[in-house]
């Protein structure tokens, strides 16, 4: 074994590596189990997501060229249409408005709302201690882990035109702010709603910086603002894409809106989840939805590729300064200046072995 | 240039903890100067306070004459090495440097020539664009150091600066640090919980316990005559003996589990008849002899270990009192053999009640 990582670490540090990285040794799966047993160990929960999420995606994206309908002749024999119902879409100024919500929805409440917000907070608790912090951190949580029938229920009453608690807070009786106001309203509802995950996140993130690192630059000068740009946001850049990506795709998919608005006042509030619900279940055009449901995914997927495409140049950069890393802390332990020498400096005391 | 004084300085935490109690201290221009204790001391606490990084609850800060008591720590002209370095990651070690001058404002070219001078004096020229990551432990030291150094501060602040090194490389370390802070000229306060590397390096060393001075002086004043019974026992890489002792009539001596020891000069006026004492040597002070020798303590020898040129040897007293002597490589003693350790008189201390007997003003802290 030791002969097989000095080998190793020879190979790295004279510059032969081999292509894979690895330094020429043999890949082999960690537990030792083998191809077959590992398989059979993770076909059941491939059989499970293959039966829960791909055929359903499959079956999506066959009614997507159909014209199946709830009801009427194509509710009995389905046609097959193929493109005509994206090509339907991307004409369709109702889709589109609903996209338009959609993302309106999506950069308001999640991307600068709950990301501003819950790092924010997360800034803010970060040194303090004491009932103020339990009791804000407590509230933030319940806004996240109530059901969103009850949330959705307590923020029609709190906007309500008539003695809504909104309302009586600010003396405004009557203030319409579902009808004047709809998207805002389900924005500032989906912060309040959403923030905790963000927090939590962030938080943790926050741990991650060294206080002396903080200091340092305070020692420096920097201002406050200076010491985020500087030492915090590139040590926690990682968890920030990944916080923006899933808050990205949770918002996007969120159909708690319509248990607020149905999606009105006239469709303005429809975004992509409750126009497809409308579409495939209030209008019965099942096929149609389908094929909305299909480009919803897709752009689910763009999302996530664009979040994973930077969160992956991220790691490589890091992988790569570890490695070279490894390769010089081999040589010795303070100068990797010596480390060429020291094969060398072996040569002779083998040589008096043997004689 | 910068000195630094601290008047009564204090720092009380939120919920009563004191950390420093009133401290008076001046730190002269160019000195390295060295805050010694055991954890938990509060030498920490002062070396942040001198920062600004802790708000002072009482007392002041004067640096260079100017009270900075109340200025934040960017405003206050000093630098600080911290423990782990605190290299930013995503930096090269160019960056790193400049980064203090790049927040002060100065311009590209410039500091970029001067992190490069910096780092080149330091021995890391060759090092400039690679990640602190890709970097041994000296040499992120030497990094942070030279982050320090790069905008001329008027004092430096190194918190326990090479315990984050092996032990060899803390050697050289020691005498990189030394020389460079000599070269430099610049007043420098470091915090260490080792007491041979506050020997080693500084010029002066306060040694700390529960938040307060309990004597400030030079390595030799310190090693040599600690002020009390504290200070003896943390200073040494062999505690002192401290023995409990009785003064015999007419004053002259000192008994000491049944044995009679001259009294030290400086002491001598200070007792009378009777004075329960506790008299102090070091092992290094004690003459090893195998021969019955009058005014030494004698007994078995119980224990010895190797000290490389030299043998940790204890001696077990009558009376079950162990006493440990520093006995040369060429007189090894066997274990079990009789033994007497006769203390050098110029170098044995009296204390009575935990405080040195006899000590002078400058040697008790006010």
């Amino acid at each position: 074994m030791a002969a097989t990582t000095s080998s190793a670490e020879t190979a790295t540090r004279t510059g032969e590596q081999s292509p894979d990285g690895h330094g020429g040794e043999p890949e082999r799966d960690a537990a030792g189990l083998g191809r077959r047993r590992a398989a059979a160990f993770v076909a059941p929960a491939l059989v499970l997501i293959a039966l829960f999420l791909v055929l359903p995606a499959v079956w999506t994206l066959y009614l997507g060229a159909t014209d199946y309908r709830l009801t009427g002749i194509p509710a009995i024999d389905p046609a097959f249409v193929g493109l005509d119902n994206v090509t339907k879409a991307l004409g369709d100024d109702d889709f589109l408005h609903s996209l338009w919500l959609t993302l309106l929805f999506v950069l308001g409440s999640a991307v600068i709302g709950q990301a501003g917000l819950g790092f924010a907070l997360a800034w803010w608790m970060r040194e303090r201690t004491g009932w103020l912090k339990t009791t804000l951190e407590a509230l933030v949580m319940l806004a996240w882990i109530l059901p969103s029938s009850v949330v959705a229920f307590l923020w029609i009453a709190f906007l309500d035109r008539d003695g809504g608690t909104l309302n009586t807070l600010l003396h405004t009786p009557g203030a319409a702010w579902l009808l004047d106001h709809p998207m805002l309203s389900i924005i500032v509802y989906n912060i309040w709603r959403g923030s905790a995950f963000s927090m939590m996140l962030y938080s943790a993130a926050l741990g991650n910086v060294p206080a002396s690192h903080l200091e340092t630059a305070r020692l420096a000068g920097a201002s406050g603002w200076q010491q985020l740009r500087d030492v915090v946001f590139p040590r926690i850049r990682g968890h920030v894409l990944t916080n923006l990506l899933l808050i990205s795709l949770w918002t996007f998919n969120d159909f708690t809106p319509f248990l607020i608005t149905a999606g009105g006042p006239n469709g303005a509030t429809e975004t992509l989840p409750v126009h497809i619900y409308k579409t495939a279940l209030g209008s019965g055009e099942l096929g149609y939805g389908a094929a909305l449901s299909f480009l919803m995914l897709l752009i689910n997927l763009v999302v996530a590729v664009v979040y994973l495409r930077l969160l992956g140049q991220k790691n490589k950069a890091r992988r790569s300064g570890k490695r070279k890393t490894a390769a010089r802390g081999s040589g010795g332990p303070t100068d990797q200046d010596a480390a060429p020498a020291a094969p060398h400096a072996e040569a002779p005391a083998a040589k008096e072995e043997t004689a | 240039m910068a000195d630094i004084t601290l008047n009564r300085l204090a720092k009380v935490y939120p919920g009563g903890v004191r950390a420093l109690s009133d401290l008076d201290l001046t730190v002269r221009d160019g000195e390295f100067f060295a805050l010694l204790g055991p954890s938990g001391c509060g030498k920490s606490t002062l070396l942040r306070t001198l920062a600004g990084l802790e708000e002072a609850t009482g007392g002041s800060v004067h640096i260079a004459g100017q009270d900075v008591t109340a200025l934040p720590p960017g405003d206050r002209d000093i630098a600080m090495v911290f423990q782990d370095y605190a290299l930013f990651p995503h930096m090269t070690v160019h960056e790193n440097i400049a980064y203090p001058l790049k927040i002060k404002k100065v311009g590209k070219g410039e500091r970029a020539a001067k992190a490069r001078e910096t780092a080149e004096e330091l021995g890391l020229g060759h090092l400039g664009e690679r990640r602190p990551g890709q970097l041994s432990g000296g040499q992120q030291q030497r990094a942070a150091l030279a982050r320090a150094m790069a905008c001329h501060p008027r004092v430096f602040l190194f918190d326990e600066p090479l315990s984050n090194l092996d032990a060899r490389m803390r050697l050289e370390a020691r005498t990189f640090l030394k020389k460079l802070q000599r070269e430099l000229g610049v007043t420098t306060v470091f915090v260490t919980h080792d007491q041979a590397e506050a020997l080693a390096m500084a010029d002066r060393v306060a040694v700390m316990e529960s938040g307060a001075l309990r004597q400030v002086g030079t390595p030799t004043e310190v090693f040599r005559r600690p002020a009390s019974t504290f200070v003896a026992s943390f200073i040494g890489s062999t505690p002192m003996n401290l023995l409990d002792g009785e003064l015999v009539a007419g004053g002259g001596a000192v008994r000491v589990s049944g044995r009679e020891l001259p009294v030290p000069d400086g002491a001598r006026a200070h007792l009378k008849e009777g004075d329960e004492v506790v008299y102090g040597v070091r092992p290094e002070y004690l003459r090893w002899s195998e021969r019955a020798v009058d005014a030494a303590l004698s007994g078995t020898v119980s224990v010895v270990e190797n000290l490389g040129s030299a043998h940790l040897v204890t001696l077990e007293c009558d009376g079950g009192l162990g006493v440990q002597v520093v006995v040369p490589e060429e007189h090894e003693p066997a274990v079990g053999a009789r033994g007497w350790a006769v203390p050098r008189e110029d170098r044995a201390l009296l204390y009575r009640d935990g405080e040195l007997v006899g000590a002078t003003p400058a040697e008790v802290p006010a």
